[in-house]
C-alpha cells in the first residue's frame, strides 16, 4: 500500500509540474463551455432587417411596430424601391427585407387578402429559416388579432409546447455535450499519454523490473486523473448552472455517480489505448481519431442520431458518449431517476468491464 | 553462482540477436560484457532482468529461473538501463525517494550503501533530474538502482556519453560496491574500462568470443604487436595496409598497431619499406597486446 501511495504521489508531481498541460486541463473546459454557450447558438437576437413599404398605411405601420417591438428584430433601414434591396444585402447590413404590397390595408379590407414578401439572406440557411419563421409567427399573431370578430368556420390551431426546454436554449444541449467531450478527453487521452510516456522515456523498463505489480502501476496512473476529471465535471456543471441557468432537475447524487461511472469508462479506454500504442504520439492520435470524433459526431451531441443513416445509427451504439449524453439529459433536463436510465447505465458498466478485461489481457509484464 | 546462463538464443523477427550464449558470474564478481554497439548486450541484459523471454536456453539469477520466478528476480536485482531512465521532472531527492518507496524501503535504511555516491550529488538534491549533467545523471541512476540493496546489479553501458573523468570515478565506485558483496554485470563498448573487471566476456554479433580475466585474455593474443609511428598517419596506414606481409593494421591513438605474418620479422625491413614510401620520423617498437587487440583478433 505504501508503494502504491508513493506511486500516486509521483503521478501528482508529474501533473502539477507540467504547467502547460495543467492549463489545458482546466482552461479547456471553461473555454469550451463559454464558446459553445455564447458563440455557437441557433437562437436569433436583434437581427437587422429593412422594410420596403409600398403602402404606408395604418395596418402596415401597426405590423412594423409589432415587429420592431419584438426583441428578435431591429429595423435599421427603410428602402424606397426594389433595386435597393440587393445593395442592402450585398453590403451585409441587413439579414432580411420585408416588402408590403401597394394598398395593403385596402386589399385586406376589400379582398380579405394582402401579401407581405419576406426576403431573407440565405448565405446562412439556418438563420434565414429562423428569421422567416419568426416573421411568419408575428404576422400570424396579428392576423389572429384582427380576426377575432370574424368567425372562421374551420380552423386548426396547433398549440405547441416545448417540453423540458421551453425557450429552446441551445446551451441546454451543449452543456451535457461539452461535459462528455471534456471528461472523455481528460480521462482517456491524458491517461493513455501518461502511460505511454513511461514507455517512451524507458522508465517503464525500470518499473517492470521492480516489485510493483502491473495493476498497481495502472491504478496508480488512473487515480490522479479520476480526481482531476471529477473537478472538471464540477466546474462544467457549476458554469452551466450559474452562467447559463442550466437546470438540474434530477438528483445531484445520481448525476455525480453517473459522471464517475463515465469517467471510469473513459479511463479504461485510455488504458486500453496505452496498451496498444508504443509512443505518446500514437496514443494521442488514437485518442483523437478514435474517441474525439465519434464523441462529437456520433453521440447525438450536435447531430441527432435519429436522422443519421442506418449504418451510422448502429455504430453510434458503441460510442460510450451517446449513452452518457442520454443519461445527462435525462437527469439534468427531465429530472428522471435511475429507473429511466438504468439501461444506459448498464451499457456503460458493461463497456467499462469489457475495456478493463481487454486491457488486463493486453497488458505486458515484459517488453514484448 | 549469482548468474548462470545456459545456451541462450534470441531472435527478433528472424534476425538473430543472441546465439547460444553461456556463461556464469560468481557471487560478488564484477563481470564485464565487452562488445561494440549492436553486439546483443542490451538484449542479454533484458533477458536476465526478465524483460524478454529467450527463444532457447535457460538462465538463473540469484538461483531464480528467469521465466518461472520472474517476480522473485524483480525483487532482488537492480537494473540501470542504457538510456537515462529516471523521471526528468522529478528532483534528485524525489527520484531516489520514489524508487526507495516502490521497493518497500527508505533512503535512511540503505544510506550506507549509496553514501559514497550520494554525497557527490547531494548538493543538487533539489534540482530536477533532467537538468543534471551526464555524469551526475549516471550517479543518480546508480543510486536509484542500489537503493533497495540488490543482490545483483545490472548496468547496461553506464559510462556511455560520460566524460573520461566521470567514467573513471564511476568505475571506482563500482569497485567499492563490489567490496560490499554486490554481484555486478556491466556492459561497455570501451575496451579500456574492461581491465577493471574481474572477468570479461567479449561479445560480437550475438556470440561470445572469449571469457576470461582481463590479464589472461590478452595472453590469448599470440602475435607480437608493434607500435608504429610516422609523420603522416593517413599515409602510414595506407602504406602498412599495402605492405605484403601485413597481418593486421589498426590505428590506436597516436600509433598504429601492426602485426606481421612472418615469424622472423625484423623491424628494419619495415623501416626501409616505409622510408621508400616517403614517410619520415618513423619509429617501430614492440608493445603489449591490449584487450582491444585481442578483440579485433577474435572478431576477425
Amino acid at each position: 500500500m505504501k508503494r502504491f501511495i508513493g506511486f500516486i504521489k509521483k503521478e501528482f508531481y508529474h501533473i502539477f509540474r507540467d504547467k502547460r498541460s495543467l492549463f489545458i486541463l482546466f482552461g479547456m473546459p471553461i473555454a469550451q463551455i463559454m464558446l459553445f454557450g455564447f458563440a455557437i447558438t441557433n437562437e436569433i437576437n436583434n437581427v437587422n432587417i429593412a422594410i420596403l413599404d409600398h403602402s404606408k398605411d395604418a395596418t402596415t405601420q401597426e405590423i412594423i411596430h409589432k415587429i420592431e417591438s419584438s426583441k428578435y428584430f431591429t429595423i435599421t433601414a427603410s428602402i424606397l424601391n426594389e433595386t435597393e434591396i440587393e445593395t442592402a444585402f450585398k453590403k451585409g447590413h441587413v439579414k432580411a427585407v420585408l416588402i408590403f404590397e401597394k394598398d395593403f390595408s385596402k386589399n385586406l379590407g376589400k379582398e380579405n387578402n394582402a401579401t407581405v414578401q419576406v426576403i431573407a439572406d440565405a448565405t446562412d440557411p439556418n438563420t434565414a429559416n429562423t428569421i422567416s419563421n419568426y416573421v411568419t409567427a408575428i404576422l400570424q399573431k396579428y392576423q389572429q388579432k384582427i380576426n377575432v370578430a370574424v368567425k372562421t368556420p374551420y380552423q386548426i390551431l396547433p398549440k405547441t409546447r416545448m417540453a423540458f426546454n421551453p425557450e429552446l436554449k441551445s446551451v441546454f444541449m451543449f452543456v451535457p455535450g461539452v461535459m462528455t467531450i471534456i471528461l472523455m478527453l481528460v480521462s482517456a487521452m491524458m491517461t493513455s499519454i501518461s502511460i505511454t510516456r513511461e514507455k517512451e522515456l524507458g522508465t517503464m523498463e525500470i518499473l517492470l523490473v521492480s516489485p510493483l505489480k502491473p495493476f498497481q502501476v495502472i491504478i496508480g496512473k488512473v487515480v490522479p486523473y479520476i480526481f482531476l476529471s471529477i473537478i472538471n465535471a464540477i466546474i462544467i456543471v457549476l458554469l452551466g448552472i450559474l452562467v447559463f441557468n442550466m437546470p438540474v432537475q434530477g438528483s445531484y447524487f445520481l448525476l455525480a455517480a453517473e459522471s464517475v461511472l463515465f469517467i471510469i469508462t473513459s479511463l479504461s479506454l485510455g488504458i486500453l489505448i496505452s496498451t496498444v500504442s508504443a509512443s505518446q504520439q500514437t496514443a494521442m492520435m488514437i485518442s483523437l481519431m478514435a474517441l474525439m470524433l465519434p464523441t462529437i459526431l456520433l453521440s447525438g451531441f450536435i447531430f441527432p442520431i435519429s436522422s443519421m443513416p442506418l449504418p451510422l445509427q448502429i455504430i453510434s451504439n458503441i460510442v460510450p458518449a451517446k449513452w452518457f449524453i442520454i443519461i445527462l439529459k435525462g437527469i439534468m433536463l427531465k429530472g428522471v431517476g435511475l429507473q429511466f436510465i438504468w439501461k444506459s447505465t448498464l451499457i456503460l458498466v458493461g463497456m467499462t468491464l469489457f475495456f478493463i478485461g481487454l486491457s488486463v489481457k493486453k497488458y505486458k509484464i515484459r517488453l514484448e | 553462482m549469482s548468474i548462470s546462463v545456459n545456451n541462450i538464443s534470441k531472435s527478433f523477427k528472424g534476425k538473430t540477436a543472441l546465439k547460444n550464449i553461456s556463461f556464469e558470474v560468481k557471487k560478488g564478481e564484477l563481470f564485464g560484457l565487452i562488445g561494440p554497439d549492436g553486439a546483443g548486450k542490451t538484449t542479454l541484459f533484458r533477458i536476465l532482468t526478465t524483460l524478454l523471454i529467450p527463444n532457447h536456453g535457460e538462465a538463473t539469477v540469484v538461483d531464480f529461473d528467469i521465466i518461472k520466478d520472474y517476480k522473485s528476480i524483480r525483487n532482488n536485482v537492480g537494473y540501470m538501463p542504457g538510456r537515462f531512465s529516471l523521471y526528468q521532472d522529478l528532483t534528485v531527492k524525489e527520484n531516489l525517494e520514489f524508487f526507495a518507496t516502490i521497493f518497500g524501503t527508505t533512503i535512511e535504511k540503505n544510506y550506507d550503501l549509496i553514501k559514497d555516491i550520494y554525497v557527490q550529488i547531494e548538493p543538487f538534491k533539489d534540482r530536477r533530474a533532467g537538468k543534471l549533467s551526464g555524469g551526475m545523471k549516471q550517479k543518480l541512476a546508480l543510486c536509484c538502482a542500489l537503493i533497495h540493496k540488490p543482490k545483483v546489479l545490472f548496468l547496461d553501458e553506464p559510462t556511455t556519453g560520460v566524460d573520461p573523468v566521470s567514467r573513471k570515478e564511476f568505475w571506482e565506485m563500482l569497485k567499492r560496491l563490489q567490496n560490499k558483496g554486490i554481484t555486478m554485470l556491466v556492459s561497455t563498448p570501451y575496451m579500456d574500462e574492461a581491465a577493471i573487471c574481474d572477468r570479461i566476456a567479449l561479445i560480437q554479433d550475438g556470440e561470445m568470443l572469449e571469457i576470461d580475466t582481463p590479464k589472461k585474455i590478452v595472453k590469448h593474443y599470440s602475435k607480437t604487436i608493434y607500435n608504429v609511428k610516422a609523420n603522416n598517419m593517413y599515409q602510414l596506414i595506407k602504406s602498412l595496409k599495402s605492405y605484403q606481409h601485413n597481418y593486421s593494421v589498426y590505428p590506436f591513438g597516436e600509433f598504429v598497431h601492426y602485426t606481421d605474418t612472418r615469424t622472423d620479422f625484423s623491424p628494419i625491413d619495415l623501416q626501409h619499406y616505409l622510408t621508400s614510401k616517403n614517410l619520415k620520423n618513423i619509429s617501430i617498437e614492440i608493445t603489449q597486446a591490449t584487450i582491444e587487440d585481442t578483440f579485433m583478433e577474435l572478431a576477425k
